[in-house]
């Protein structure tokens, strides 16, 4: 249980936007919770984008995960929590049980599992990606690019 | 045991009635740890990335607790046509 308390406190290293208030609460809920499957649940909604990824965006850890960050990044998409899969083996298990979806990266956008580093670079060759972005009230900066070289 | 190329293959064929399947071995000593797949497959049509992509990941489901890396390309024969004459 100390080691999940680590990964949520590393974790919250790792997310770009300072977000403790709300983390302090939920370090407090991972803690008390057997049941890591519900927190997932309340992590995945949390924000609007969600990555569980090996490694952190400043250091990815995998050459899939390392795709994900900067697929976000083209599209000016920073503002998102990570959550290191490394840090621990178990919170690492839950994910994958979480979205029945067996490997990491994984990427969530409203608490709905969107894929892995496949799905993305799919949706963001279909133009696809840009789309969701904007449902989530997210302008995808390569549209702005797009805009001014119009 | 290790996960062959055929096996996966064969796999995809039979439970997913591809009509083409690419598996490459793309670990980088070919020790079966990580494969990419192209699967072509009628069953695909009318559904999403995420739903074809979890049929293939159900089908593989014993193959992907060895294998450490899974890279897949899910397309229709409609959809490989068109790919193919690019």
């Amino acid at each position: 249980m100390n080691s999940l308390i680590r990964t949520t406190a590393r974790c919250l290293r790792s997310v770009y936007m300072p977000r403790q208030a709300v983390w302090s609460t939920s370090a407090r809920f991972l803690c008390a919770a057997a049941d890591l499957q519900k927190d997932l649940g309340e992590m995945v909604k949390k924000d609007k984008v969600v990555v569980f990824m090996k490694g952190t965006p400043a250091q990815p850890m995998c050459g899939f995960s390392n795709a994900v960050v900067q697929i976000l990044r083209m599209h000016g998409v920073d503002d998102y929590a990570s959550y290191n899969v490394l840090e621990d083996s178990e919170f690492r298990e839950g994910v994958k049980v979480f979205s029945n979806w067996p490997t990491i990266p994984q990427v969530y956008f409203s608490g709905e599992f969107v894929g892995g580093c496949d799905i993305l670079l799919q949706m963001h060759q279909n133009g696809d990606l840009v789309e969701e972005l904007k449902k989530l009230g997210i302008s995808s900066a390569l549209l702005e690019a797009g805009k001014e070289s119009k | 045991m290790a996960i062959t190329v055929d096996q996966i293959r064969d796999k995809l064929i039979k439970e997913l009635a591809a009509v083409h399947v690419d598996v490459e071995d793309t670990s980088p000593n070919r020790c079966a740890a990580s494969y990419k797949v192209l699967v072509v497959s009628s069953q695909f049509e009318g559904k999403p990335l995420l739903q074809r992509h979890r049929l293939v990941n159900t089908c593989l489901a014993e193959e992907l607790k060895e294998i450490h890396a899974f890279e897949q390309k899910t397309l229709t024969p409609e959809q490989w046509e068109k790919q193919k004459s690019q």
